[in-house]
């Protein structure tokens, strides 16, 4: 029998969450639960402050006010040592790959692994990059350089990065953006793939229908800085708030 | 809204805007020298950023360096025929350049080539978010983008200083062996007879502090770059100038201290 969210453990747990730049009050008191194992989408338009969220939860950004629990820790709290032991856990795959330019594929999945598991033998070490690179679909692609792969093979490199240190939750940021529809329902897939086979719980920031509707167990609408909806991803768009059925007939019908 | 935006400036917007760069880049250079002491203390980063730093340099430096010996040279040649003083050409030379242009050329060079190297590369991976990458797996990115850079460029500068020194005074003694037939030995010993151990120790010191200088402003701007590619642009051409400006202030002071120790 399926737990009920009220059952289930709270991996990431957001109270009351504000977050301004200057005048611009980006997150006006947000609360969200991340519970154990689940895809959670969060949607919106750009520049609602979806990805000030995750680095939020990262602990790349502090917030005004508000309280973020991490795997039982409170982020804005931490020192500098116990946050990195927090982000080891924590998987960040950025908008962009954020891949290292001037290494090559094996050297920025080595990059994480030599940092944190110096102790590891060397066959271990090389057993752990073709492990990623066969979970991402890019075994070939151990000695090209970032700028010789295409955007969709570049986010497949970034989620193996993360993979590397087999984190407990993973925070994607836009996985789809700038993809084709092909490409992005690839992504998608992998997204599902990585939670079933290293079981992890994720965020997912994404402004994509499809993406949300293929890749989440439960999806957060945020608009004007705090979550309007939340559910399954039919619960929040059969919402006859005005706001939230735009946002959908503009990405179905265009 | 006049009310406003005067709470906001504690005296005016420019001299708060000073104090704040200041405050911000005394805190950059209290994190380097906290960070330096600390583990893991990424050799092999340092190691490759020596490489890039002192060997990529090398032929710009030799270039500058060797011609910068053969026109000094020239230039200097008739004021001293004038006084019948041709043989002190050796030691002009050799007090010229080890006291003053090799230190002031190198660090030059490289505030150039080195410093606008380190600002463009910090800045585009901060814009394309390689910096916080590295945040969020757990890997101090100062440690391992800023400490290594400017330690390198501390070390790099004074060897790169005493090999442009090298290079000028062969290039200064091509120029001698074609015109006044001087024996090698007699260049050397002309050419040094004026040097002391201080001068040497002032271009050496004057070459650590540059190199410091250099590596800091260059990662300074670069780790805090905003405003995308323009800001990379702008990071690089900052690290440059900001370079320069300050190598020109820290060669005024430190050549006072020196000579007060004469």
């Amino acid at each position: 029998m399926e737990r009920t969210n009220q059952q289930r453990e709270a991996v990431v747990s957001i109270r009351n969450l504000y977050k301004a730049f200057g005048s611009n009050e980006v997150l006006r008191g947000v609360d969200l639960d991340l519970f154990h194992g689940e895809n959670l989408v969060v949607l919106g338009r750009s520049g609602t402050g979806k990805s000030v969220l995750i680095k939020i939860i990262a602990g790349l950004l502090k917030p005004d006010s508000g309280t973020v629990n991490v795997l039982g820790r409170e982020v804005p709290g931490l020192n500098a040592k116990e946050l990195n032991a927090l982000r080891l856990e924590l998987g960040f795959s950025f908008q962009n790959s954020a891949l290292y330019d001037s290494m090559s594929v094996k050297e920025n999945l080595l990059f994480p692994l030599l940092h944190h598991r110096r102790h590891l033998p060397k066959s271990a070490v090389d057993r752990s990059v073709e492990t990623v690179l066969d979970a991402v679909g890019l075994l070939q692609a151990k000695n090209q350089m970032p700028a010789e792969l295409s955007g969709g093979q570049k986010k497949r490199i970034g989620i193996a990065r993360t993979l590397i240190l087999q984190p407990k939750i993973m925070l994607y940021d836009e996985p789809t953006a700038g993809l084709d529809p092909i490409t992005s329902s690839e992504i998608n897939e992998l997204i599902n793939e990585v939670q079933e086979r290293y079981h992890t719980s994720s965020i997912i920031i994404t402004h994509d229908l499809t993406c949300a509707k293929d890749t989440g167990d439960r999806v957060a609408m945020l608009l004007d800085g705090v979550f309007a909806k939340e559910g399954t991803f039919d619960d929040v768009f059969r919402s006859e708030d005005e706001r939230i059925q735009s946002f959908y007939n503009y990405n179905f019908t265009g | 809204m006049e009310g406003d935006r005067k709470r906001r400036f504690f005296i005016s917007k420019r001299v708060d805007g000073f104090f704040i760069i200041f405050s911000n880049v005394t805190s950059f250079i209290g994190r380097f020298f906290k960070e330096m002491f600390r583990r893991p203390l990424e050799w092999n980063e340092f190691i490759h950023q020596c490489y890039e730093i002192g060997y990529r340099s090398l032929l710009l430096i030799t270039m500058t360096a060797f011609i910068t010996g053969v026109v000094f040279t020239k230039q200097s040649r008739p004021s001293l025929s004038e006084f019948g003083a041709q043989s002190w050409l050796p030691s002009l030379v050799a007090i010229a350049v080890i006291k003053s242009l090799a230190p002031l050329v190198t660090a030059l060079i490289c505030a150039g080539k080195v410093g606008s190297g380190i600002g463009a590369e910090l800045g585009s991976m901060r814009v394309t978010e390689q910096i916080d990458a590295m945040e969020v797996s757990a890997t101090n990115p100062f440690k391992y983008l800023v400490n290594t850079r400017i330690g390198a460029a501390t070390l790099m500068l004074p060897m790169l200083m005493l090999y442009a020194a090298f290079v000028s005074m062969m290039g200064s003694y091509l120029d001698i062996s074609l015109n006044e037939q001087t024996s090698f030995t007699t260049f050397l010993q002309n050419a040094f007879s004026k040097i002391t151990f201080l001068d040497y120790a002032s271009s050496i010191i004057r070459s650590l502090v540059f190199g410091f200088t250099i590596g800091t402003v260059g990662c300074y701007q670069g780790f805090n770059t905003s405003g995308g590619t323009q800001g990379v642009g702008r990071a690089a051409n900052s690290a440059v100038v900001v370079s320069m400006f300050f190598i020109f202030i820290e060669e005024m002071l430190i050549l006072q201290i020196i000579n007060s120790f004469r």
